[in-house]
């Protein structure tokens, strides 16, 4: 978007974007690039603003950033705008939680960031605010102390996690120095079977390239199947990039991008509107260029896929069962499925299909979006959640919340026995109230089995939303065709 | 930021692949608002295992952690970094790093050495000989070396590109680096078309 293309020759779209941010390069240095977005939540950023003070530092551009509170945020007795954070009417029981909250209000104040506080109706989980408000755009340079924030790449801008250095950096000189990754091509050719989501999709991705395949790399998924995904969709699959390793995930905006954009609170209008199509048209890698590595799966192959270990890429589809550690031929895998098995408390050889669970959660930035919840819902409307099991349903935004409200899936989740939630990470990560407890296991729509993420000794089946809702339903991992 | 130019100390093995941030520090210790007293957390499911390396004994004031293929991924917590540190680990070895952790490290003053897998695995050896041998890391030469017991004499080359070894050997603020390039960001700023999103 600015200053004319350096190279000639022909260029990926990731290499687009890198470029026309440059703000300097020299040799044998990062180049320095300009950042058009900083997300921040109360996690990853207080130190860095304390580095600030420190330094008698400002926010070089509070009106490029913003904040939400999502990770430590209850998803009860949340009533709306203006529940109080200190005193007795708080949902924030853990004093160390609302010291973390307190300090981002504070910061977001002394340094003039706008933030979306709990029980605003514009809070929400950082990866689902950004896109819903039309702030992450074809592209933008993005960036948030949060490795899913590869998720808005999903919208054809450069994003990715960082840590809180970094962010100290992006809110002191709103650039960040950085040394360009590598280029990976995953095509993905076909159509998806019927019953086939973005998730099974990118949970199939992973379990392919292997946990550490996308190490250095930014990846740009292309082909059929991907263009054929919806906006939310796609939002899913470039949210699960980080869990094989890639520095970003990449989608080249289309019609369903500027569809999707169109008519959102900070998307362009008028005579900017077009002028913004125009430049986003020419997003997309050129048909000659060269990628470092390539990638290719056959989306037809495919069908809905579970994690049975502790890492994203331990997943096999429903139908498998659980793989015996000593049929695995690379030692420091059978080694590694050895502790997942010990872990997870699964037998090698157990049907997935057998596998009971206690707790279901429906969620997270990977799949907390209306499409997510509607695709839950659809499968849970008549049906009733299986005896001894939980189900948390929560919306990846308080507007998302909103929207579901309006067309009645709560009252679908609610009358199926499940829980009906406010905004925020809820059970994704356990730093609030949601949480496994020990040897609890869950079939869960976030994005990490990792030992303990969902709470110390809680083992974690990651699932498509609707395999999530079959599982609540039959009480074992199931998938909708199942019912 | 200390700047990082040699360093000799013993080396802890951690024989385990994929060890993402999330068990290096779970994410009920990330409340805290300083950068400080992370080293609690460290590990800490499996500090409560007797059997855990870090709970034996023999390692006890140990500076280099060696760790197996992709260690330090998934989420972006430089929490880890800073309970790593605080727990007085100096130097972090392993054949691949998670991505962000890896600048992390390198912001916060933590080496990160990737080192070829067979390397990798003769410093655990020789971690887990009995007395483990001092290992040096250095920067300067971008070598690693055994001084003594079985493998002693061993020395391993590692890669690091200039400009990082160079700020880790300065301890150089990465702030006051890119401030130094203050009108080259203005004059980027002023080229931004003005339908570009913004969230005030
Ligand atoms: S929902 Fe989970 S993965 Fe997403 S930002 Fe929150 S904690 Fe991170």
């Amino acid at each position: 978007m600015n200053g004319p293309a350096e190279s000639s020759g022909p260029r990926t779209l990731a290499e687009k974007i890198w470029a026309s941010h440059v703000v300097r390069s020299a040799d044998g240095e990062p180049d320095l690039l300009y950042i058009d977005l900083h997300l921040v939540h109360e996690v990853t950023s207080p130190q860095a603003f304390d580095g600030l003070r420190a330094a008698g530092r400002k926010v070089r551009r509070p009106d490029l950033t913003i904040a939400t509170e999502d990770h430590n945020v209850p998803t009860t007795g949340i009533t709306g705008p203006g529940v109080p954070l200190i005193g007795p009417g708080s949902p924030v029981t853990d004093p160390v939680s609302r010291t973390q909250v307190q300090a981002l209000r504070k910061n977001a104040e002394e340094f003039d960031i706008r933030l979306y506080p709990m029980g605003d109706a514009g809070q929400g989980i950082v990866h689902v605010i950004g896109p819903q408000m039309g702030l992450t755009q074809p592209g933008l340079t993005i960036v948030c102390g949060d490795s899913h924030t590869s998720t808005h790449g999903a919208m054809g801008a450069l994003a990715f996690g960082i840590g809180t250095s970094e962010v100290e950096h992006v809110l002191a000189t709103q650039t960040l120095p950085s040394v360009k990754p590598k280029t990976m091509a995953i095509t993905v050719d076909g159509a998806l079977p019927e019953g086939v989501s973005a998730k099974d999709l990118i949970l199939a991705i992973i379990a392919q390239v292997g946990t550490g395949g996308g190490q250095g790399f930014i990846v740009e998924y292309r082909g059929a199947a991907i263009r054929a995904l919806s906006m939310e969709g796609r939002l899913t699959v470039c949210n699960m990039s980080i869990e094989f390793g890639a520095r970003a995930g990449l989608i080249a905006p289309d019609e369903v991008t500027f569809e999707y954009l169109k008519g959102r609170p900070h998307a362009p209008s008028g005579a900017e509107w077009d002028a913004a199509v125009a430049y986003w048209r020419t997003l997309a890698s050129d048909e000659d260029a060269v990628f470092d590595a390539e990638v290719t799966v056959d989306a037809a192959a495919l069908a809905p896929y579970v994690t049975w270990g502790t890492n994203p890429g331990q997943a096999l589809p429903l139908s498998a069962a659980v793989p015996d550690p000593a049929a695995i031929a690379d030692a420091d895998a059978a080694l590694a499925a050895e502790h997942a098995l010990a872990y997870m408390g699964l037998a090698a050889g157990t049907p997935l299909r057998d596998v009971k669970v206690d707790t279901v959660f429906v969620g997270s930035c990977t799949n907390g979006r209306l499409s997510d919840l509607r695709a839950a819902a659809e499968v849970l409307r008549g049906r009733q959640v299986a005896d001894g099991v939980r189900m948390l349903v929560v919306p990846g935004s308080m507007e998302v919340r909103r929207l579901a409200e309006e067309e009645g899936l709560h009252e679908v989740f609610t009358t199926a026995g499940a829980e009906w939630r406010s905004a925020g990470c809820s059970m994704c990560l356990a730093m609030n109230p949601d949480k496994l407890a020990p040897g609890e296991r869950s079939a869960s729509t976030s994005n990490r089995n990792f030992e303990g993420r969902q709470g110390k000794g809680g083992r974690t089946h990651l699932v498509s939303p609707a395999v999530a809702a079959a599982t609540a339903v039959t009480g074992r991992l199931a998938a909708p065709a199942d019912l | 930021m200390q700047p990082f130019t040699t360093h000799t100390g013993r080396a802890v093995p951690l024989r385990r692949t994929n060890v993402d941030t999330d068990q290096i520090i779970p994410a009920s210790y990330l409340k805290r608002v300083s950068r400080d007293g992370f080293g609690d957390g460290l590990f800490a499911a499996w500090r409560e295992e007797p059997s855990f390396v870090l709970n034996q004994p023999r390692y006890d004031g140990a500076t280099i952690l060696v760790a197996g293929l992709d260690f330090a991924t998934g989420s972006s917590r430089e929490h880890a970094v800073w309970a790593l540190m605080d727990y007085g680990f100096k130097a972090v070895i392993a054949p691949r790093f998670g991505d962000i952790f890896r600048n992390n490290a390198t912001k916060a003053g933590l080496l990160p050495v990737v080192l070829h897998e067979k390397s990798v695995l003769v410093l655990q050896e020789a971690a887990e000989e009995d007395p483990a041998p001092e290992i040096t890391v250095d920067l300067t030469a971008r070598e690693i070396r055994v001084d003594s017991g079985t493998h002693g004499g061993l020395v391993a080359p590692f890669e690091i590109d200039n400009y990082t070894r160079w700020r880790l050997m300065e301890g150089l603020d990465d702030i006051g680096l890119t401030l130094r390039h203050e009108d080259a960001i203005s004059a980027f700023e002023a080229t931004r078309p003005a339908w570009l999103p913004a969230t005030a």
